[in-house]
């Protein structure tokens, strides 16, 4: 589904090293110390910096010629993911046409995704309005609408509370593989990656591992600086 | 968005220009601001040209002769005026050099001046001398001179005008130097001491002198006349001064691009005729130029001992040189 | 660690955006020398040395930064105790007094001229009060007390507002801190509340001293002779009165230079201040109070409201006598009521389109920290606010005399050097908001493809509404005020509202002058307030 291919990037005096390849239809978890890519991989994928060399191809096809908005990818950011000025329906409705002109179609789509989101009541409001939960729902549900086949998500919940983070969590992953949506997450938890991930692939100085199976994921692994990263973050 | 705005402002300009309902022959003049204006001989003079010529005479008001040179020294080869009214012997020869005025063919037999006025450019409209007027029931004794204005009476308190931007200031630059000379830098101290302030333009001295703010003002010998006409007062004089007064003569050109050249010479015609000339004494306060009759109470102005004045070509040469004098003994 | 910019993508390149904005700025920069250059060529000999070496340009020369640098003093010296008073205290009518604060800047010059006239003026009020107990007025308004008064007049209350909007960006924490280590008045002063000022200092100085040396209409009606010209003045006379285009544009030249060493100089001592649009400040009321402090505060609270509030009353009081229905029914007013509109609705108009897309080119580089390119964009669209106005319309007009008349160029002439003139403070105030904005959804509307119209309608618009309208308003309201672009084209004909004010000062007129000066008032103050009422954030409701 997702191929990187010796994807080489470099910023300041850190250079990345991206060669992985993700299945369709399955949760990946990114991990990773801080600073290590994790975030830098998931801005080669979506478009927002351009690889030195390499290739990233989606179903085959290579997206490097592709910007942002016509890769094949919906994208839930840390913050910033709500135009404060616009109304929850109005953030929601940019998903499907840049002018918000929306028709018939659309704008049962976007009332039946909201519904699923479960913030069809709060379509009128503005994000100021809104509890944070509340907000990163409304912006998952502009993710959903945009029906793209690929899902990232840039430490969307961190803000939040555990259980309401892992509540969050949960409902994407219902709703990815109810609208068959393969998904990229960025976490430093490693139980939100046992919870609710199918693999995983562990990010550390700017290379990554091969993606491998949730069930890899334990102190046993082969690999020191994964096991070392696992005791320290399960004994925080 | 260029496009669209142009064309909105284009529209509103439209809509803002008044139209004229016929296609006549315009006749634009440039002068200052208290000919054209409502109280000033422009409108009269502007109903009996029109009478003759079957044209549209339009005065665009300046503020004062120097600004209707510049304006047209500005616009260059590309004006919209066709005669320039208002400028005085002071600005002839500036006016000249610029290349931008056209020689006229008028008959100058008309002029009854006391010089005998041949300029083949100009042609004068009026003429009258600088004074400093004063209120005669404030102030009893007025100065007999100039040299007693200026190095005497320290009780008295003046207004004039900036040579720089009014003809009567450069009147009085011009006045001071004649009586002065080389040792006029020493007068101008002495007379800044008694100064209130000097003011950009004629209109604005006067009012202040007439509210009251100073005992003399810098205008005309013929300003008790408009009192007296007018206003029925006689307590405004012009302090007769033994060294002279400086004269000054005001004059009128054609604009060498003006496309009416045949209407611009009958108006510099119609300026010597009785119908102009008759207007100038009690609309322009000033003398004319041609032998009409005037109001008797021009009898009772003062009559200048000597009409002081500079060449031309001499005030053009050293105008800028002189009112550098004027600045810097101001400053220092 | 830093992690990579993800904005770096667009990595040295200039991206289309940024296209129409640079373009725009080279070229106001290239008309400002066109400008300045076809006064020099219409005026072929060439006597620079003349120029320095005359005792009355030096002077001036000096007059210009003395008067400036008393005027930078006065204002930024009395704003610390005033803002600090202003900070500490909460009172009835302090919003007002705030907004208040705000129109001096932008007020037109001689509205405030006319109403420092009102009460310190040969006959005006504070006169009357000496003549009632058979004294004169000790001093003259006229020269360099009232340039001072008015430059004083007009920048205290920005200074003031500058610092209170640096103290109010104090933390909460640091006042509880201070509360907690037991630091009382000045102390806390010292350690906690200069440094916030500090760090405007230069900045606000900066700006104080450069309007101040380019004073042109406050000097124009309160200078009283030629012993207290600034060059900008200076400029303008020679232009207009000796019409010695070179002269004028060397001293434009002159001030220019003056004016980027200051500006050099300015940028150098002062470090970036990051002021957050924190307005409100938290209630700060963890300071030990003392009557002393108390007197102190109120004092300086009292002395700025009457320095503020009274000429703006008296231009209300002054303007409604018995001439206002005179004057209203004038053809001439309401010729120049309309010119003025039309002049300041299209600069306006212009200057905030321009600035918008000046702003979409240096934030893209902001953005990814490029921070000299995009001061160096701005400063080149900003150059116009140290060169006087006329000598932009004249060239200008020099320039295209050759394709329409006076008349017919006069009023394209005003408006886009008004706009110019504007844009300097559009730029200033619309760049941090548009900055902030991109900010936030830069990624976002490259992930959601939301681009040039509708990024536009539903990204900066939707969100900048206020910010745009308000500088909208501003520079509407600068053009409105504006006598230096004017000052060539004007005619008894052609004129605007100052101009007609002051042809009415000019001629003695106080009365219809007072009417005037009320409607220019009523203008500027009307209207951000029906702005304001106009466009509050409204709500809709959705299916």
């Amino acid at each position: 589904m997702i191929k990187f291919t010796d994807v080489n990037y470099h910023y300041k005096q850190q250079s990345f090293h991206f060669d992985l390849e993700v299945e369709a239809g399955s949760v990946v978890a990114i991990l990773g110390p801080s600073g290590a890519g994790k975030s830098t991989l998931l801005n080669l994928l979506a478009g927002f910096i351009a690889p030195v060399k390499g290739e990233i191809k989606i179903k085959d096809l290579s997206i490097l010629k592709q910007a942002p908005h016509q890769r094949p990818l919906s994208i839930l950011f840390q913050d910033n993911n709500l135009f404060t000025h616009l109304s929850a329906y109005e953030n929601i409705a940019l998903g499907l046409h840049p002018g918000l002109k929306l028709n018939p179609q659309q704008k049962l789509r976007l009332h039946a995704v909201s519904e699923q989101v479960g913030v069809q009541n709060l379509l009128d409001r503005l994000p100021a309005q809104l509890s944070g939960g509340q907000q990163q729902r409304i912006a998952l549900a502009r993710c959903f609408v945009q029906d793209k086949p690929i899902l990232l998500l840039d430490e969307p919940f961190s803000a939040l509370d555990p259980v309401l983070r892992v509540a969050m969590l949960k409902s994407v992953k219902s709703l990815a593989k109810l609208q068959n949506v393969t998904v990229l997450m960025v976490t430093h938890h490693i139980h939100d990656a046992l919870d609710v991930a199918s693999d995983f692939v562990f990010i550390d100085q700017g290379t990554a591992l091969a993606v491998e199976k949730i069930a890899c994921l334990n102190t046993t692994h082969n690999n020191k600086q994964l096991v070392d990263f696992l005791s320290a973050e399960m004994n925080r | 968005m260029n496009k669209t705005l142009s064309n909105l402002i284009t529209l509103a300009t439209l809509i803002a220009t008044p139209v004229f309902a016929a296609s006549q022959e315009k006749l634009t003049v440039y002068t200052y601001s208290s000919f054209a204006s409502d109280w000033g001989p422009g409108p009269k003079i502007e109903a009996e040209f029109e009478k003759s010529c079957a044209c549209d005479l339009e005065f665009i008001a300046l503020d004062d002769g120097v600004s209707v040179l510049n304006r047209l020294r500005l616009e260059g080869n590309n004006s919209e005026a066709d005669i320039l009214l208002g400028l005085d012997n002071n600005l002839m020869a500036s006016a000249k050099k610029t290349g931008l005025l056209s020689e006229h063919n008028i008959d100058l037999s008309a002029i009854k001046m006391s010089i005998d006025w041949q300029d083949k450019t100009f042609v004068p409209f009026d003429y009258g001398y600088f004074a400093f007027v004063y209120n005669s029931e404030k102030l009893t004794n007025p100065p007999k001179s100039l040299k007693e204005l200026v190095e005497q009476r320290d009780d008295l308190k003046i207004i004039y005008q900036d040579p720089r931007t009014s003809t009567p200031g450069l009147g009085l630059m011009l006045w001071m130097k004649s009586v002065y000379g080389d040792e006029v830098n020493q007068a101008w101290k002495q007379l800044a001491k008694k100064t209130v302030t000097v003011t950009k333009g004629w209109s604005e001295s006067y009012n202040m002198f007439l509210e009251g703010e100073a005992d003399m003002v810098l205008s005309y010998t013929t300003s008790p006349a408009y009192h007296m006409i007018a206003e029925g007062k006689n307590q405004y004089q012009a302090a007769s001064f033994t060294e002279g007064h400086y004269t000054q003569t005001e004059v009128a050109a054609v604009v060498k691009s003006s496309k009416h050249k045949k209407l611009a010479n009958e108006f510099m015609s119609f300026i010597l005729s009785d119908a102009f000339q008759s207007k100038i004494a009690t609309g322009n306060w000033m003398y004319p130029v041609t032998d009409v009759a005037l109001p008797e109470e021009f009898n009772q102005l003062v009559s200048p001992a000597k009409a002081l004045s500079y060449s031309s070509d001499e005030v053009a040469a050293k105008r800028k040189a002189w009112t550098k004098e004027w600045l810097i003994s101001l400053t220092d | 660690m830093p992690l990579p910019n993800p904005l770096t993508v667009f990595v040295r390149l200039i991206k289309p955006v940024q296209i129409p904005g640079l373009l725009l700025s080279i070229g106001i920069f290239l008309f400002v020398l066109m400008a300045v250059n076809a006064l020099f060529a219409h005026s072929p000999v060439l006597e620079v040395t003349a120029i320095w070496s005359d005792p009355y340009y030096r002077h001036i020369t000096k007059f210009s930064f003395y008067q400036a640098a008393l005027s930078t003093l006065l204002s930024v010296l009395f704003a610390i105790p005033i803002s600090h008073a202003l900070f500490r205290r909460e009172f009835r009518g302090k919003a007002l007094l705030l907004k208040l604060f705000a129109t001096t800047l932008v007020l037109p010059v001689l509205v405030a001229v006319f109403g420092l006239l009102a009460i310190y003026g040969n006959s005006g009020v504070l006169a009357g009060v000496f003549e009632y107990f058979n004294s004169v007025l000790p001093f003259s308004i006229f020269g360099l007390n009232g340039i001072l008064l008015a430059h004083v007049f007009f920048n205290l209350p920005f200074a003031c507002r500058l610092f209170l909007q640096a103290l109010n960006a104090i933390p909460d924490k640091q006042h509880q801190l201070a509360t907690h280590l037991g630091m009382k008045h000045w102390n806390k002063f010292r350690f906690v509340e200069w440094p916030q000022i500090v760090a405007q200092l230069p900045h606000a100085a900066g700006l104080i001293f450069m309007l101040c040396f380019t004073s042109f209409a406050t000097v124009m009606a309160l200078g009283g002779g030629p012993k207290s010209t600034t060059i900008e003045l200076a400029i303008y006379q020679a232009i207009k009165f000796d019409f010695d285009l070179q002269t004028g544009a060397l001293l434009a030249l002159w001030q220019i230079c003056i004016c980027a060493v200051l500006a050099i100089f300015i940028q150098k001592l002062s470090r970036s201040s990051s002021l957050t649009a924190n307005y409100q400040g938290p209630k700060n009321t963890f300071y030990q109070d003392s009557w002393i402090a108390k007197c102190w505060d109120f004092s300086w609270i009292i002395v700025i409201s009457l320095l503020v509030i009274p000429p703006l009353l008296m231009v209300v009081i002054a303007g409604l006598n018995a001439q206002f229905f005179v004057v209203l029914t004038d053809i001439k007013f309401w010729l120049a009521f309309k010119n003025s509109l039309l002049i300041a609705f299209f600069a306006a108009l212009i200057a905030v389109s321009c600035a918008f897309f000046i702003l979409l080119a240096s934030r893209q580089w902001r953005l990814i920290g490029f921070n000299g390119h995009a001061d160096k964009i701005e400063m080149l669209a900003t150059i116009i606010l140290v060169t006087p106005g006329l000598v932009i319309s004249t060239g200008l007009f020099l320039l295209l005399r050759e394709i329409g008349h006076f008349s017919s160029l006069a009023l394209y002439i005003v408006i886009a050097v008004n706009a110019l003139m504007a844009l300097p403070f559009v730029l200033k105030s619309l760049s941090l908001p548009m900055l902030h904005n991109a900010q936030k959804y830069e990624l976002l509307c490259a992930s959601l493809g939301v681009f040039w119209w509708h990024r536009f309608y539903w990204v900066e618009w939707k969100a900048l509404r206020r910010p745009i309208l308000q500088a909208l308003c501003l520079s509407f309201v600068l053009s409105v005020g504006d006598l230096s672009a004017i000052a060539l084209f004007g005619s008894h004909t052609f004129s605007t509202l100052p101009l007609y004010l002051f042809q009415l000062l000019g001629s003695y007129q106080m009365q219809s002058a007072a009417v005037v000066a009320l409607v220019l008032l009523v203008l500027s103050v009307g209207v951000f307030m029906v702005v304001e009422y106009l466009f509050k954030e409204r709500r809709t409701q959705y299916d």
